[in-house]
């Protein structure tokens, strides 16, 4: 018989050893659905997890990890602040979309004028999109009292709709012979977010880095963070410890957008390079795994968003070289999830076995 | 373009030269790209037919590689990429949204060859082809005009870019010619492959009176609307559909590339690979009617097979004059056929639609 005791505090050792318990039971059960589609499990699980890292052709995935983990880091970061103090930031899809828009059309407006003024420009008018956009659910919820949660998601289609019309309106590419979609601003010098595209370097990796620093000393070392971290874990002792709610919810829906945001930009402006009708590829929602898979911790989100940009770039190098349908990998990605969750139980409570008494 | 991105993409190209010799007397090996997935009944179902015909055809001599529900934007041209890395000889890019990063990846590597669909953006190494699905579209309209009991039909249409235009116009022109009083009511999804957003279109055309559906979108989820709906027709997009015959799906538009991958295969086999632009018809065999059921009146059925027959031989256009835009100037005069390179870039309505397309 086996019975849960709650634990007086929640795991130390546990907290840090769930995740990785985690991706091995995700492994595991990984490898037994490869197996049953026919495939090698174990040839299946290497190329998966370690050939983006350590096959022939590493020299151009390692650097692709980066471009692709970098915008998931960068939101989930951004998200954590206001997840630990329960405001529920669903839409970053909507604030990344938001913020890509606004950045790209301030280079494009200024096209084909070349200042190293541009881009820093692109930069801030993308960082305000994006707070505006996450705006729009804090005013609500602070003023009326609004589900966060709701209005954040919904705001999400709405920054598509948006998105869609500037890709065939006000932002279409005049030299496009009537397609939809912006010019490329990654072919435009002094727009583009590229550092080194060979070596897969964009702003925006550097900016992942500097938010994880940012965000690890504004929980552990700021006041800042010991309000957030106050607010998740007691709103009524927050208080009064002298905590605004209001605006802390309208600080960490400003942060979260921002980041987001800014994450929109440099993608739109390097990786993608154009605004194009759906330029968007999940990364808003992606990053909520991300957020959680590293516990809400700065260095945890880094090493989580690594770990999701593996499983998406050596999920494709299965899908070309064994065959493997799409639908596994989104599966595994699933399953990561969900073992997380599953696990995280540990942390909270002790299991025993016990034998079953006669009562 | 810049020094650094010319020598990143030397790079890559010495890398590949070198690999592309060391397996220079293996099987060919050819990569599709797909947008949706393999099972989406519809676009890529058929792509997926043609790389299996193609491997039927060589048999040992070609080896062939997908990876399928690639995201229109840097995560094609990674996928691109990474098959050219492993050595692809023939990539087959089958979506409109992968233009720029099969222009981008061929430029990289100069020694791969590359087929992209429904583009208009070529290179030494990247060909471009279509199919005429106008010249199908106007054997929809024939049938659908004189279907519909309400004169109202429904389009769905997913994004507004010359291909969706002409198919529209094409089936309005010859639902009017059977039908004066028809009128298309045109919802535009966005989309190519969704089937939950393409069944909710399929439902509010046919709660706006829509007794015809026409879809522009890849899933069989507007069959299965119209079939719960009960005396709605419908017809097969891309693939036959024909699980849906005899009724609501009375007939179909079929692409079949086989016999294109196969000549493309032949090419590169044989070393007399080029780039070109390939646009076939009925007539060479690339769009295909699928069977009119008997849910269709006999002489409607006879004089659709006639119109398929006049327009396979080449004796008529789907767009002959008179025929004005929508705004009421003159586009053709009596007589007159369009020429391919409007309707390449067609952007505008024929007259008697309404709405207006999306900008």
């Amino acid at each position: 018989m086996i019975t849960l005791d709650k634990r007086p505090q929640p795991s130390r050792l546990w907290t840090i050893a769930t995740p990785l318990l985690a991706v091995v039971l995700t492994m595991v059960c990984g490898g037994l659905l490869f197996a049953a589609l026919g495939k090698n499990p174990v040839v299946t699980i290497r190329t998966i997890f370690l050939d983006p890292l350590f096959s022939e052709f590493a020299w151009y995935y390692r650097p692709q990890l980066l471009i692709k983990g970098a915008p998931l880091v960068l939101i989930a970061i951004g998200l954590s602040f206001g997840f630990r103090a329960g405001i529920w930031n669903i839409g970053a899809e909507g604030q990344y979309i938001v913020g890509a828009i606004c950045g790209a059309a301030v280079g494009l407006a200024f096209y084909p004028v070349e200042s190293a003024l541009i881009f820093p420009l692109m930069v801030l008018a993308a960082a305000l999109g994006g707070i505006a956009w996450g705006m729009i659910p804090g005013v609500l919820r602070v003023k009326f009292g609004t589900n966060e949660i709701l209005v954040s998601l919904m705001l999400v289609y709405v920054a598509e709709q948006l998105l869609a019309a500037m890709a065939l309106g006000r932002l279409r590419n005049p030299q496009g012979m009537g397609f939809p979609g912006s010019r490329n601003l990654a072919q435009y010098p002094s727009a583009t977010s590229w550092i080194n595209e060979s070596a897969g370097m964009h702003w925006g990796i550097v900016a992942a880095f500097i938010a994880v620093i940012f965000a690890y000393i504004a929980l552990s070392r700021h006041i800042f963070g010991f309000q957030v971290r106050l607010s998740g874990q007691s709103p009524r002792a927050a208080r009064f410890a002298g905590v605004n709610p209001g605006l802390l919810v309208l600080v960490c829906m400003g942060i979260s957008g921002g980041l987001a945001g800014l994450a929109g930009l440099f993608e739109v402006a390097g990786p993608a390079g154009q605004i194009s009708i759906d330029f968007n590829a999940g990364y808003g929602f992606t990053a909520i795994i991300v957020a959680f898979l590293g516990r809400l911790h700065p260095v945890g989100i880094l090493l989580a968003g690594g770990l999701m940009a593996l499983t998406y770039i050596g999920g494709e190098i299965a899908q070309s070289n064994l065959g493997l349908p799409g639908a596994a990998i989104q599966l595994l990605q699933g399953m990561l999830l969900f073992f997380l969750l599953a696990v995280d139980l540990l942390t909270n409570y002790r299991v025993r076995l016990r034998k079953s008494e006669v009562a | 373009m810049t020094i650094k991105t010319l020598l990143a993409g030397a790079g890559i190209a010495l890398a590949l030269g070198t690999a592309a010799f060391a397996d220079a007397h293996g099987p060919t090996k050819l990569g599709f790209v797909y947008v949706g997935p393999v099972g989406d009944g519809g676009w890529t179902y058929e792509h997926n037919k043609g790389r299996l015909a193609v491997e039927a055809h060589f048999g040992d001599a070609v080896e062939t590689v997908f990876v399928e529900s690639v995201p229109e934007g840097p995560d094609a041209e990674r996928v691109m990429t990474q098959m050219a890395l492993q050595g692809a000889d023939l990539i087959f890019t089958t979506s409109f949204g992968f233009m720029d990063p099969t222009i981008n990846v061929a430029a990289k590597f100069p020694d791969v060859k590359f087929e992209h669909a429904t583009g208009y953006k070529r290179a030494d190494n990247v060909s471009t082809y279509s199919a005429r699905f106008y010249e199908g579209r106007a054997i929809q309209g024939h049938i659908a005009g004189q279907m519909t009991q309400s004169n109202i039909i429904g389009y769905i249409a997913s994004y507004p870019i010359p291909e969706v235009i002409r198919g529209i116009n094409s089936a309005f022109v010859h639902a009017r010619e059977v039908n004066p009083d028809v009128e298309f009511k045109i919802i535009w999804a966005y989309t190519w492959f969704d089937p939950a957003k393409e069944a909710e279109s399929a439902k509010v055309l046919i709660e706006q009176g829509a007794d015809v559906i026409l879809q522009h979108t890849d899933s069989t989820a507007p069959q299965a609307a119209a079939q719960a709906a009960g005396d709605v027709v419908t017809f097969g997009q891309a693939s036959d559909m024909a699980e849906f015959a005899p009724f609501p799906r009375v007939s179909s538009i079929i692409d079949d590339w086989a016999p294109y991958y196969i000549a493309r295969t032949q090419a590169v086999i044989d070393g007399t690979w080029e780039s070109k632009d390939t646009w076939d018809g009925i007539g060479p065999g690339m769009v295909g009617i699928g069977e009119i059921t008997d849910a269709v009146p006999a002489e409607i059925k006879a004089s659709a097979e006639a119109l398929r027959d006049r327009i396979a031989s080449g004796e008529y256009h789907p767009f002959t004059g008179p025929l004005n835009k929508q705004d009421g100037s003159a586009w053709l005069a009596a007589g007159e056929t369009a020429d391919d390179g409007t309707l390449a870039g067609m952007n505008f309505y024929v007259e008697g639609l309404t709405g207006e397309i999306p900008q």
